[in-house]
């Protein structure tokens, strides 16, 4: 201790308090031991350091930094530059978004898409000042959109056929979640029933439906369902392909239900017995509730899952995003640019898939109300 | 519904029958074949060259997301903040895209970016990399091969008892033996002196360019390339996932109690951690396996043959016997999945916890 100065006394008590030492507080603190705690880990820093490094400077210099963004052609876009060529997308726009839905006609699907996002607000967010009201006008919004987009009392009839691009996609996403869920519900509970048929039948809708790919239902939609009806009778292609995508969900959403179902303790059902209540309002009001909170991540995981899975409708010849990109490239000025057009329609169903994600995270956070247990790290 | 398929099959004079599978000729050509295929032979034999495409697609698309999502999802526990980051962008963009949406952009990135077979590019001078397909040097097998392939086998039961007898001393004595290394080292050195005592039965043939393509080797069509690869690239966001969460799943107290009994670090993960993580890990992983098979019906988007091209796309077609082959389609789909998921719940169960 030579040297040092001498230290300085206080009184017991009388110590003030002392920043943390340099290294181990602020960005040098944070960068220690975040990023070199070991050598093994310093090594691994800089490598991935040097793989983000080649990524912006290919990739980001492709995507942005040489990228076209509007042009005639894909001859044009080389000329002027080295990069994507963004115009692909640019010019043809509105059939991305709409298909061919009639241009005079767009503010019908514009008004219904604002209207959805007016109906969703009390779905999604409890804390709403006139929820009630909100939430018969979000029943009623499935008639509302069908009648704006699909036309007829008073508006000129757009046929199915001319539907298209991310619309459509939100047409058969939306569609599909909100028939599902009660479905799916039912299907859970009817697997779970005491009698015999009912389960029975369940169980085989279930295990049938999970186990074929989609695309084999959606061909059995677009081919052969009208042997499956009386004579005579036939349906839209998109409304054989809503039902299907429908049912598909419920299936894998009844799954997901049940483990909710499988988790509440005898407990619950042997105390409401006990109190009187009938087999009904047990279900409703005791073991929904608890069974759909625990199920919330595997519901979420389907509901994105089916809006993913509408982009399979391109294979039976219908105009989602994909189809459209493909009939954008099969376009001679535009031929080759599949990279382009593909990542386009990427980061519309990433933006979603994502948003759609994090909700679920922030619910689950908010129903639970159990008794956090904080791990430490 | 049965008396509605009957009264609608009446209408239009049509007749339900297998038939056709044998007695018509397939009429097209598939460019992929792992069986010997030309578009003479039957519907059937057509189907079955179908189902074996997508059997291969699904093991190899299964081997390459098994791999990539453990990496990931152990990327993502690293507590290397960067390294952990980036494994947390590969699942969010692996999980949040459509997977035939991913099919597509890589399909596409392999036809419009890769170079002409003339300008392939090399790698080590025996693979090429071109939109036409990959190349790769294809093993030549001789007879005197299968003698190698039986003193690895003669090696290998040896090997697996000097680990039985490593196993028995360790549990009676306490004392531990490399048996294990023992055993590998023979294996290695015996397969290895078979190997050149028999002359070198393996050879590779490598491809070479003649003209506008490449002759000899292997050729992987870029639909392969492109649908292996996808799924692969989509499923291991899912594994990752599953692998993050089992390992987490692991209760805090038990890598403490290892800690406390002096096992090393490795020895934790390998005996204590990982047996249990396990445990959460293989019901979610099989099911994305499942998935995994069933998304290579996608296939048909960009044109891989597979049972769905196939049997439910060009012999529909032809034939225009819908409800026959879509009903073949989806029973092999069926009983592919009923039987894993099957063999899953047995796992499952030999796998649960026994209480007391």
């Amino acid at each position: 201790m030579t040297g040092n100065p001498p230290p300085r006394t206080y009184p017991p008590g009388d110590h003030p308090d002392l920043p943390p030492p340099p290294a181990t507080s602020g960005i040098v603190g944070w960068l220690r031991s975040n990023l070199f705690s070991s050598p093994f880990n310093s090594v691994l820093t800089l490598v991935a350091i040097w793989l983000i490094y080649l990524f912006v400077t290919g990739v980001g210099g492709w995507m942005v930094f040489d990228s076209v963004v509007s042009a005639d052609s894909r001859a044009a876009c080389q000329a002027i530059d080295s990069g994507a060529c963004w115009a692909v997308v640019t010019t043809r726009l509105d059939q991305f978004v709409y298909g061919f839905y009639p241009p005079a006609e767009r503010w019908r699907p514009n008004l219904a898409f604002a209207l959805l996002l007016i109906a969703l607000v009390p779905i999604l967010f409890s804390a709403v000042p006139i929820r009630r009201p909100l939430l018969w006008f979000a029943a009623a919004y499935p008639f509302i959109a069908a009648w704006l987009i699909y036309g007829g009392f008073g508006l000129p009839v757009v046929g199915t056929g001319q539907y298209g691009g991310f619309m459509l996609t939100l047409i058969i996403g939306v569609t599909g979640i909100s028939a599902s869920l009660p479905l799916g519900i039912l299907l859970a509970l009817g697997r779970q029933s005491k009698l015999l048929a009912l389960r029975v039948i369940s169980t085989a809708f279930i295990e049938f439906s999970r186990g074929v790919p989609l695309i084999t239902l959606l061909f059995v939609a677009s081919t052969m369902l009208n042997y499956f009806l009386p004579p005579g009778t036939s349906f839209d292609l998109l409304v054989r392909v809503l039902i299907m995508v429908s049912l598909f969900a419920a299936a894998y959403l009844a799954e997901a239900v049940r483990g909710g179902l499988q988790a509440i303790p005898r407990g619950q059902v042997e105390a409401a017995e006990a109190l009187g209540l009938s087999r009904w309002t047990t279900t409703r009001r005791i073991i929904l509730p608890q069974a759909l909170k625990i199920a919330i991540p595997g519901i979420v995981n389907v509901f994105v899952g089916l809006y993913k899975d509408t982009t399979l409708v391109v294979i039976i010849g219908l105009l989602d995003p994909l189809g459209i990109a493909r009939a954008v490239l099969a376009d001679a000025k535009w031929n080759g640019l599949a990279t382009e057009t593909y990542l386009f329609v990427a980061l519309f169903f990433f933006l979603s898939c994502f948003a759609i994600s994090r909700y679920s995270l922030w619910l689950e956070r908010r129903l639970a109300t159990d008794h956090q247990r904080t791990s430490t790290p | 519904m049965i008396g509605n398929v009957a009264a609608n099959f009446a209408a239009l004079d049509k007749t339900f029958s297998f038939r056709f599978l044998w007695e018509l000729p397939a009429g097209y050509d598939i460019n992929q074949t792992l069986i010997s295929y030309t578009n003479q032979n039957s519907h059937l034999r057509a189907a079955v060259v179908g189902l074996l495409n997508t059997g291969l697609v699904a093991i190899v698309g299964i081997f390459l997301a098994t791999v990539l999502g453990f990496s990931v999802g152990i990327m993502r526990l690293s507590n290397n903040w960067l390294v952990s980051r980036i494994a947390y962008v590969y699942v969010e963009f692996t999980r949040n895209t459509p997977v035939l949406l991913l099919i597509l952009l890589w399909h596409g990135i392999i036809i419009n970016t890769l170079p002409h077979p003339r300008q392939a590019l090399s790698l080590g001078g025996s693979v090429f990399i071109s939109n036409r397909g990959f190349y790769v040097p294809a093993p030549v097998i001789e007879p005197a091969f299968w003698w190698v392939a039986f003193v690895f086998c003669i090696a290998t039961i040896i090997a697996a008892a000097l680990y039985r007898r490593g196993r028995r001393l360790q549990l009676s004595t306490g004392i531990r033996k490399p048996y294990l290394l023992y055993g590998l080292g023979l294996t290695i050195a015996a397969t290895i002196l078979a190997f050149y005592v028999a002359g070198t039965p393996v050879t590779l043939d490598r491809p070479t360019l003649r003209g506008f393509n490449y002759r000899g080797g292997m050729t992987l069509i870029p639909e392969f390339v492109a649908l292996t690869w996808a799924l692969a690239f989509y499923t291991s966001g899912f594994i990752a996932e599953n692998v993050r969460s089992g390992i987490n799943a692991v209760d805090r107290g038990q890598r403490d109690a290892a800690c406390a009994l002096g096992l090393t670090e490795n020895r934790t993960m390998k005996l204590v951690i990982l047996p249990q993580a396990m445990r959460v890990i293989v019901p979610p992983l099989t099911s994305s396996y499942l998935d995994l098979m069933k998304n290579s019906s996608l296939a048909i988007a960009i044109g891989y043959m597979d049972l769905v091209a196939t049997l439910g796309g060009i012999t529909l077609t032809q034939t225009g016997r819908e409800m026959e082959t879509m009903l073949l389609v989806m029973a092999i789909y069926l009983a592919i999945s009923l039987s894993i998921s099957w063999g899953m719940n047995i796992y499952n169960r030999r796998q649960r916890l026994v209480e007391r």
